[in-house]
């Protein structure tokens, strides 16, 4: 079949899903979904629907971002907008049935706004709410909107295309067409992808490979696992455009194993792609062959790192090849050239063929051109992925599309870029994102990780946190990176003891850059960055720690303690019973005491205290104790 | 367990470059990797049994201790941390009895941690095999544990 019949044929199929006369039910069963609850909503639609005796199609589909409203479900109705419904339990299911399904009230008190371009009185259309307005989703493009596992869901809405418009033009046409383009890498460096794909195709070499890097290890990020799961074709699609322009046969894509659902996807997907003559020998009727592998990857962060990736899908230990050393475009795979992108680099290669550059550079900054994905997490209101413009302020992202802090808190932090990048203070948060503007402000692009803090997180105890991460994941063949990593966290572990010396800070520094300065990888040169950055912008928090003892946000157990408020408690007894080390002493009705001694900071008391009462404070330094006692 | 092993190394003879493929499988099929399966391993692949251990001992992945029939997996990533994984992981260590890394008696469960589950906007999670428990408090932990079967 040609690719003109191929789309023909999809779009029909998605023309009778979308216009049929059978309502649809879209639920959004990626793995945030599922945590949420997703699966047992369509268990209940599917109770609901066959006790009524209602006839409605339940389609599976991935993540539309808004991970606080899951589980998010949609809801067709033949000649009438689409109406999304946040939160959705199985109650709200049997309900929606029976007033929406075969009633006609939308019940607009449940609903996140309508998607598309008709509307509903009293329902807000999703793209006007402020957490929406200021996102473009591109690359997002079909996230939430088709069903993955069927591929001509993916053929309907543009899917292929690019692929059968690159086989149309020569390689050095598709290369130019990214260059122009100015997609820079979304795995976090930045690099110009056009020039990537350049080196790749001027690579002397009888065998090259195209290399997905699937290992989103950045504790913080999961976009990349949103787009496979979502939209695992357009992945595909973009490797197999990056196969025919270097001129490589042969794919892989290296997925974390903590990923089951993207796996089962790709897998599925890959299938597909077979079956309709998109991979495999003479795609689409050229001489062009292409096929692609899944390999897991077996847990450890440095395979990030291109060189260290490739080693491992070779079988071996992966640490990075130490400098100086070949580009992996040179000798990366088996030696062989080798072309290696993110996912999101490749799942955006299909639009800018299809779409063209321009297009793509049409939004975004000069030099940071297209969209930025975040995954905005930590203590913010609305948690989940967002897809903006390059350009956009830290400000608009976590007050308009996060809609500010959760719990009414006080912003503190933002930290960007993951282990390796750095946390912001209030002052910056009308820097503009963009990889020049976020780097020149001590933190990084990166994969895209942005976890808000606010006035109860400690900043010493988020880098130690950072530290302990990229202690652990070192690999080890680096001296500065292996030793300079233990002793940064060492360091920082005594001042969260309160066991910080006056000259602790100067030291912190300096350590940072002999490990910066003395590393191959980007793991160990950037695994300063959350030390540098909290004592650039929270200096006086570190100093509160060494000289008072103090931990203000009331986070490092040795600096805090709590007691009992005489004047608030009611002796209800909660505290004392859930008290795991039995701290806690007092009767009925009579006021209640922790015992200092045998106290460890667990914080349970505080947590089990009836709000009516809040009794139990927390204080910092201990010594504070002995005042109010 | 020999049977089981020769059955999942068979179509690997001498492919070196599938190492880590290779002891994916096998720990799949039994558990973990007990010394017998890196010795077959290395026979089969022609590798020397230095660089098989050099190899499973570099990532996260691979054990060499037998597991509990459920792996608790406590996410230690930044929105996790931030939101208290600690605490969610002192409480299960404290509800199961055991602590990071370690099984228990009854070998029902095995709880380790990971640097990040990927869905940071449910934390703080953990993840009971293959089912992600997301929004936990402390309280909710034991709740959890309380209410699974076998």
């Amino acid at each position: 079949m040609s690719f003109a019949e191929l789309q023909k044929k999809a779009r029909q199929e998605w023309d009778e899903l979308q216009n049929g006369d059978i309502p649809q039910i879209i639920v959004g069963t990626a793995t945030c979904g599922r945590s949420a609850g997703a699966m047992a909503v369509i268990k209940a639609f599917e109770d609901a629907l066959k006790e009524k005796g209602v006839q409605a199609v339940i389609v599976e589909v991935g993540c539309i971002g808004p991970c606080y409203a899951e589980p998010l479900v949609n809801i067709a109705k033949p000649g009438k907008a689409v109406i999304a419904y946040r939160n959705v339990t199985k109650a709200m299911a049997a309900e929606l049935v029976d007033s929406y399904l075969i009633g006609d009230d939308p019940l607009p008190h449940y609903t996140l706004g309508t998607i598309g371009e008709k509307t509903v009185e009293g329902i807000p259309r999703i793209l006007d709410t402020p957490s929406f307005k200021p996102q473009e989703r591109r690359v997002f493009r079909n996230c939430g909107i088709i069903d993955p596992t069927n591929i001509n869901h993916y053929l309907a809405n543009e899917g292929y295309a690019g692929l059968n418009k690159a086989l149309g033009m020569t390689q050095e046409a598709v290369v130019d067409e990214m260059k122009r383009s100015g997609l820079r890498g979304r795995g976090g460096g930045g690099f110009p992808a056009g020039r990537k794909w350049e080196a790749g195709l001027k690579a002397k070499g009888s065998q090259k490979y195209v290399v997905c890097n699937a290992d989103e290890g950045d504790p913080g990020a999961f976009m990349d696992r949103a787009v496979i799961e979502g939209d695992p074709h357009s992945v595909i699609e973009g490797m197999i455009i990056a196969g025919y322009a270097i001129g490589a046969d042969t794919g892989y894509i290296y997925v974390r194993a903590e990923y089951p659902l993207a796996i089962r996807r790709l897998e599925r997907a890959i299938k597909q792609a077979h079956e309709k003559g998109f991979l495999g020998k003479n795609i689409l009727g050229t001489d062009f062959s292409f096929d692609i592998n899944i390999f897991p990857g077996a847990g450890a962060f440095v395979c990030g790192e291109s060189t260290a990736l490739t080693l491992s899908i070779e079988g071996k230990r992966g640490m990075p090849r130490v400098a100086p050393r070949p580009r992996t475009t040179e000798a990366g795979l088996y030696d062989k050239p080798t072309l290696l992108n993110n996912v999101k680099t490749f799942s955006s290669a299909p639009m800018i063929i299809t779409r063209g550059a321009e297009w793509f550079a049409s939004v975004g900054t000069e030099k940071s051109t297209g969209t930025a994905i975040f995954a905005l997490t930590g203590k913010v209101n609305n948690c989940g992925l967002i897809e903006v413009p390059m350009g956009i302020t830290l400000r608009e992202i976590i007050f308009d599309i996060g809609g500010g802090i959760a719990d009414g808190g006080k912003f503190k932090a933002v930290q960007t870029g993951g282990p390796s990048g750095g946390c912001l203070p209030e002052a910056l948060l009308d820097t503009p994102i963009d990889y020049d503007s976020l780097d020149a402000a001590g933190s990084i692009m990166g994969s895209g990780g942005m976890v808000v803090m606010d006035e109860k997180t400690c900043m010493v105890d988020v880098a130690r946190y950072f530290l302990d991460f990229t202690e652990i994941e070192s690999c080890g063949q680096c001296v500065p990176c292996r030793l300079g990593t233990k002793q940064l966290l060492d360091i920082l572990k005594d001042i969260c003891k309160g066991k910080g010396k006056k000259k602790d800070l100067e030291l912190l520094v300096e350590l940072s850059h002999s490990v910066h300065g003395g590393s191959v990888c980007g793991l160990g040169q950037t695994a300063a960055n959350p030390v540098l950055s909290t004592i650039r912008y929270f200096r006086d928090e570190y100093e509160a720690h060494i000289n008072d003892k103090c931990c203000p946000a009331k986070v490092c157990k040795p600096l805090i303690a709590f007691h009992i408020l005489e004047d608030k408690c009611a002796g209800c007894t909660l505290c004392a019973r859930s008290c795991p080390v039995s701290a806690i002493s007092g009767e009925k009705k009579k006021v209640h005491v922790i015992d200092q001694k045998l106290c460890v900071q667990c914080g349970v008391c505080m947590e089990k205290c009836p709000k009516k009462f809040s009794a139990v404070e927390c204080v910092s330094p201990k010594e504070k104790i002995m005042e109010v006692a | 367990m020999h049977e089981r092993l020769s059955e999942v190394l068979s179509p690997y003879k001498g492919r070196r470059d599938a190492l880590i493929p290779i002891l994916q499988n096998v720990q799949a099929e039994i558990g973990y990797l007990p010394d017998e399966a890196m010795l077959e391993i290395a026979k089969t692949t022609g590798l020397p049994e230095s660089r098989v251990y050099a190899v499973a001992s570099f990532y996260a992945q691979f054990r060499f201790k037998p597991r509990g029939r459920h792996t608790i997996m406590v996410c230690r990533g930044t929105a996790c941390h931030v939101r208290g994984a600690e605490k969610i992981l002192e409480e299960t260590e404290r509800a199961l009895g055991i602590v990071e890394g370690e099984t228990t008696e009854d070998k029902k469960y095995t709880l380790e941690t990971v640097a990040c589950i990927g869905c940071c906007a449910l934390a703080p999670c953990i993840m009971i095999d293959e089912d992600v428990e997301a929004k936990l408090t402390p309280k909710m932990v034991s709740e959890i544990l309380d209410g699974r079967a076998e």
